[in-house]
């Protein structure tokens, strides 16, 4: 049962994410790119002011996996190194804590590319 | 209808508008809900397969974006995304997946340029603009925070 509603959770918390996403294409003809940096900026905002992180620890992945999410690991990962390290924190934290994120997307999505064919749409 | 050759700018984009196929904001955002619901339960469950052999946390969450990034390049490589797209909209913008699709459809659409210029420069046609805004906001947060703290 605590699995069920922890998934519940997760559900609900990425669903909501993607459906604000969703009213403001529909509403303001955004495209998909400035939705992206929208979201991962407010991400980074939010968890800096400290509300997103409340909404991680209520929803998981659910929150974790947007790409707000990249977002809070950007700000976490930078407070965290300006504590651990001081002035220098402040340009290594963010890309430290994404690191893994953005090697996979770099070696993924070129090695997808190289197999992939140009489809004739 | 008026079909006049003579139509202001305004009445021609009325015309328009009332021609364009009305889409369903409802059922849009009932769709983005339902598939990054469960793209975001996918990523969970990753995530508790990680722990549950005895992964930390932390190391779960890097766990799960690696494998949901290569599944959404995977997904993108065989023509597959682009179908989920259209009916998901943002629930398959918003996710990470959507991130690593941004990263391989202008790859693979401009591989025909060339290999560096082509595939390697438009990989981060829409991902980079992310980087740079999602990394520069962490460096302003970053150095807020530090003089925050020089005064506290």
């Amino acid at each position: 049962m605590d699995i069920f509603i922890m998934y519940l959770k997760v559900f609900l918390t990425g669903g909501i994410i993607c459906s604000i996403g969703q009213i403001l294409i529909d509403k303001t003809k955004l495209t998909p790119a400035r939705i992206l940096v929208i979201f991962v900026t407010l991400g980074t905002i939010l968890t800096a002011i400290g509300i997103y992180g409340p909404i991680v620890e209520f929803g998981g992945a659910g929150a974790t996996v947007p790409i707000s999410g990249f977002g809070y690991c950007l700000a976490n990962g930078v407070i965290k190194e300006v504590d651990a390290i001081g002035f220098l924190g402040i340009f290594i934290g963010g890309v430290k804590a994404t690191a893994a994120g953005i090697a996979s997307a770099v070696v993924f999505g070129f090695l997808a590319s190289l197999i992939a064919k140009p489809s004739i749409k | 209808m008026n079909s006049n050759v003579n139509m202001s700018n305004q009445e021609y984009s009325d015309f328009v508008d009332s021609k364009a196929k009305k889409s369903n904001l409802g059922k849009n955002i009932f769709m983005a809900f339902l598939v990054g619901g469960i793209i975001c339960s996918i990523g969970q469950v990753i995530s508790d397969i990680a722990m549950h052999y005895g992964v930390q946390k932390q190391d779960a969450t890097c766990i799960t974006t690696i494998v949901l990034i290569f599944l959404g390049a995977f997904l993108t490589a065989i023509n597959l995304y682009a179908k989920i797209g259209k009916v998901a909209g943002a629930g398959s913008i918003v996710p990470i997946t959507g991130f690593s699709n941004s990263i391989v459809s202008p790859a693979i659409e401009f591989k025909t340029e060339g290999y560096i210029l082509g595939l390697g420069a438009n990989m981060f046609k829409v991902a980079g603009p992310v980087l740079v805004y999602g990394i520069t906001t962490s460096v302003i947060v970053g150095f807020v925070y530090w003089i925050i703290k020089l005064f506290m």
